[in-house]
């Protein structure tokens, strides 16, 4: 049970790298993003249990914090004009007025 | 003084969990470091109400237990919206008186909703929320105000 | 007892997984960003805390179990933050969701609601 678990994080990892490449704005990107980190802790959580060496949890604990100071990291520079999301360069939104 | 304390505890059982090793040296030496800590965060002043927020202690394991159980549920709504087809969603963009004084209370509330899958808190300006929901049915049951209740409940 | 411990976690990781597979198929599928933060968000409070609660209970040491316990509450502090910091910038920056014909009827119902 523990290697079918590890396969669907792989997979969710996989969809989630294809919402990151895809996604049409860069919210979206950031969210695969955030989303492969969060799934990378519990992968390593689970992977320290398959290869019966369960100190891998100090590294799944690390790279959460990692992860949440990255994202909060790209944000901080959310004020900066690259960040402003204009309707026309990417459509699927309807800018309500 | 009993903040201190608090964040004394909460940093040796942080440091005994991560540790593992519990010879005199390296308990001494883990001693130093939360010492070093408590030092560096009183002359910061942050340890106060906000960062240790011990007052709460008391009714806050129901209030665990309750939204537990809303996450419970709001997951499985939220998985069977998924696999059903994209036209059953309903995504709503609204706002929400909130009835918390303290700035304690609103933030739990607005992470409560969202932590709770389904409902996103956006922004909170002074006595509202902007809350988007996958589901008008999400808003609606929070403007009944059940949560809301049970927050403003929690901070007296 | 042995085996009721395999059968429970084993349901438990089995549960978490499918959950957060799930929400790897909402990311895809929902049409857009705030909608799609939903569908991480399954995948970061139910589906991680099944999983890590299916590890907990094949855990044989108690430091193991309390790192577990460390990475839960880790997951649950950071999950919420991340997405509301998330939504906040996306929503200030001009992105405006995608609603069901909601605008007039928000507008009715802020007039109806400030009016008393």
């Amino acid at each position: 049970m523990l290697f079918a678990a590890t396969l669907a994080i792989f997979i969710t990892m996989l969809l989630a790298i294809i919402r990151g490449i895809v996604g049409p704005t860069l919210y979206d990107r950031i969210l695969a993003v955030n989303m492969f980190g969060t799934k990378t802790v519990l992968l390593i959580a689970l992977l320290g249990f398959v290869m019966g060496r369960p100190e891998f949890l100090d590294i799944a604990i690390v790279y959460a914090l990692i992860n949440f100071i990255s994202v909060i990291g790209v944000l901080r520079y959310s004020d900066t004009h690259q960040f402003k999301h204009s309707p026309t360069l990417e459509d699927p939104v309807e800018k309500e007025d | 003084m009993k903040h201190t304390v608090s964040l004394f505890i909460t940093l040796s059982a942080f440091w005994l969990l991560n540790s593992g090793h519990y010879s005199l040296l390296i308990l001494f030496l883990g001693f130093v470091s939360i010492t070093l800590v408590l030092v560096i965060a009183n002359k910061m002043d942050v340890v106060d109400q906000e960062s240790q927020p011990i007052h709460l202690k008391r009714n806050i394991f129901g209030y665990f237990g309750w939204l537990i159980k809303e996450i419970v549920q709001a997951n499985i709504t939220v998985v069977k919206h998924i696999w059903l087809s994209g036209e059953s969603i309903s995504p709503t963009l609204k706002k929400i008186k909130i009835t918390q004084q303290t700035d304690m209370g609103k933030v739990i509330y607005a992470n409560s909703i969202t932590l709770t899958p389904g409902t996103v808190a956006i922004d909170l300006v002074d006595d509202e929320i902007i809350v988007h929901a996958l589901l008008l049915k999400d808003v609606e049951s929070l403007e009944t105000g059940e949560m809301d209740r049970r927050v403003t409940m929690l901070e007296r | 007892m042995d085996i009721i411990i395999t059968i429970s976690s084993g349901f438990f990781l089995l549960v978490g997984s499918f959950l957060c597979f799930s929400g790897g198929i909402g990311l895809l599928r929902f049409p857009d960003f705030y909608t799609r933060m939903h569908a991480a968000g399954v995948t970061d409070t139910l589906g991680a805390g099944m999983i890590l609660i299916g590890l907990m209970i094949i855990s044989t040491d108690l430091l193991v179990f309390s790192k577990l316990v460390l990475v839960l509450l880790l997951t649950l502090l950071i999950g919420p933050t991340t997405s509301h910091v998330l939504a906040k910038a996306a929503y200030h920056n001009g992105l405006m969701p995608k609603t069901l014909n909601n605008h007039e009827k928000n507008n009715a119902k802020e007039t109806s609601s400030s009016n008393p």
